[in-house]
């Protein structure tokens, strides 16, 4: 791999044992993926945050760093609410070593809002050829196929070498050889909201980590993309995808259509809204929001909770920047006795794991709640999601 | 003169992934190793019930295996083990992926991977191997008593 003059005093220790580590990281990654160089990032989203996942070992790693990162960095969501961690009855001892790895990362200049939706953040724009060093799944699949962007699937400690660096090696998905389509993926049928994240978690099992491309009735919108993407990416390894006619690459690149194709039928999808675990239980606990909700995401959930009270614990997951931003949306969900839950999600918060089943409107919930949290998972969308909180509010009230 | 013995050292090349120089006894296994879950990182101990490593330590070995395998924390339980002085010395693997690489490098253990010929046909489990992870190559110093 050519590295430059700079790149090589780097390596030999000359800008300080940090950043010595950070180039060597990203060196023998592009050696072991046949980068030719390093290139240029506009933006890092570093995994590796809840202290569910990384423990006192990923503690103790970010703690010894030192130094500050070269170009915008953002957080993956950690494992509580970081202002309000008791609402969701996080003990104080977890509390006590998240917060610390947020301080450790804050320490290096990394913003510390933590989201699995940069994109939607002020001052974290991304636009179509924009080379990245994000590690979040599903926002790596949302900047590579909804925005056009191009980034690997970064794990933790890359993505944070890449951000002190500002620098990535240049293999995978940077070239755009490797953003062509491999397999073909056709539904007949008409498609809206959740189904979309049950498409993802289908064709995730199916395809691993291809490249697909998707031929499908009617325009997606932007949230039903994120579903589409974020269940991929849980299901399977799917970095990047496309969708014929409607996503950025797909419109400009002129793809061949791939010799392999798949149908996925309707029934299918409804196996996946069928699908009970081995216990067949109840939900528990109810959960929205993940990947964390939009704007219009949290709307809806407001409209549909608005005078209405949940029987059973509600939470609902935003970024907090849509939170502050929206008040009118939090105050009616709120108002329902529903809580809305910035900076972390179900899947990577202990919270979770006090229940024994828990309704999602996410694909890539329902792939992870059973394995992260120890507790089965039922595949709803949101109106069926808070008629379950409201406990049949919606028939009781005859609002069909 | 008696003539003298001619002790052959084998000297492999392989590639770089962690730089740094260390030597010490090999561990060798068959299997993929996951950091997270397999591995207690206070003492080094091979905890996966049916890893063929089971209740060895791994700590200050040269520890030969094929790649990683597991979860990317596996990363930062390499860092814990070295803080907690039950890393192994030096790693030497068929073809290295992501999750022992970076390890690898944040734990300062030395790491050379693609040798030149199979180092599970000249390494065994006692001899004493050099990793030269700067310079990329592995050296057998002193096979086992065999």
């Amino acid at each position: 791999m050519y590295l430059t003059k700079e790149e090589e005093e780097i390596m030999n220790g000359e800008a300080g044992e940090t950043l010595r580590q950070a180039i060597e990281i990203l060196v023998a990654l592009g050696d072991i993926y046949g980068a030719d160089r390093l290139i240029p990032i506009k933006s890092a989203q570093i995994a590796g945050v809840s202290y569910k996942t990384i423990g006192d070992a990923g503690l103790e790693w970010i703690s010894d760093l030192e130094g500050q990162v070269k170009v915008p960095a953002i957080l993956n969501p950690a494992g509580m609410d970081l202002e309000d961690w008791e609402k969701l009855r996080i003990s104080t001892e977890f509390a006590e070593k998240q917060k610390a790895i947020v301080q450790a990362y804050k320490k290096l200049g990394i913003r510390c809002e933590c989201t699995c939706t940069p994109y939607t953040l002020e001052g974290f724009f991304v636009g179509y050829g924009d080379h990245l060093a994000w590690s979040e799944s599903s926002a790596i699949s949302y900047a590579n196929s909804v925005i056009g962007a191009r980034t690997n699937r970064e794990g933790g400690p890359s993505a944070l070498s890449a951000a002190l660096l500002g620098k990535t090696a240049n293999y995978g998905l940077h070239l755009e050889e490797n953003r062509v389509p491999e397999v073909s993926i056709s539904v007949e049928s008409p498609l809206k909201e959740s189904d979309y994240g049950a498409l993802g978690y289908v064709a995730g099992k199916l395809i691993g980590s291809k490249v697909p491309i998707f031929q499908l009735k009617g325009k997606p919108k932007a949230d039903e993309l994120k579903a589409l993407g974020a269940a991929m990416a849980a299901s399977g390894a799917v970095a990047l995808y496309h969708v014929k006619g409607i996503t950025p690459d797909a419109c400009r690149m002129n793809f061949e259509d791939p010799e392999e194709n798949i149908v996925i039928e309707r029934s299918q999808l409804d196996e996946v809204y069928e699908s009970r675990g081995k216990g067949g239980k109840e939900p528990e606990l109810i959960t929205i929001g993940c990947p964390h909700c939009s704007a219009s995401e949290l709307k809806k959930a407001a409209e549909l909770l608005k005078g209405k009270t949940v029987s059973k614990e509600t939470w609902i997951f935003t970024s907090r920047e849509l939170r502050k931003r929206y008040p009118e949306y939090i105050k009616a969900i709120e108002e329902s006795g529903a809580k809305v839950v910035c900076d972390t999600c179900m899947v990577v918060s202990p919270a979770t794991n006090r229940y024994s089943c828990v309704m999602v409107n996410s694909g890539k919930a329902f792939a992870y709640v059973p394995g992260m949290c120890g507790a089965e998972s039922v595949y709803g969308d949101m109106e069926a999601c808070i008629e379950k909180a409201t406990d049949g509010e919606k028939k009781a009230g005859g609002f069909h | 003169m008696e003539k003298k013995r001619q002790v052959v050292s084998i000297k492999l090349k392989g590639r770089t992934i962690s730089r740094g120089c260390a030597e010490g006894k090999a561990l060798i296994s068959r299997d993929p190793i996951s950091f997270l879950g397999s591995v207690d990182p206070k003492t080094g101990v091979v905890i996966e019930e049916k890893h063929s490593l089971a209740g060895k330590s791994i700590k200050g070995k040269v520890l030969v295996f094929p790649h990683g395998k597991g979860s990317t924390v596996g990363s930062y339980v390499m860092y814990q083990l070295k803080k907690n002085e039950a890393a192994p010395v030096a790693i030497i693997n068929l073809e290295t992926e992501p999750i022992v690489a970076v390890g690898a490098i944040i734990s300062e253990i030395p790491l050379v991977d693609m040798l030149e010929k199979d180092p599970y046909e000249i390494l065994k489990d006692g001899d004493t191997v050099l990793v030269n992870g700067s310079e990329g190559y592995i050296e057998l110093l002193k096979p086992s008593g065999r």
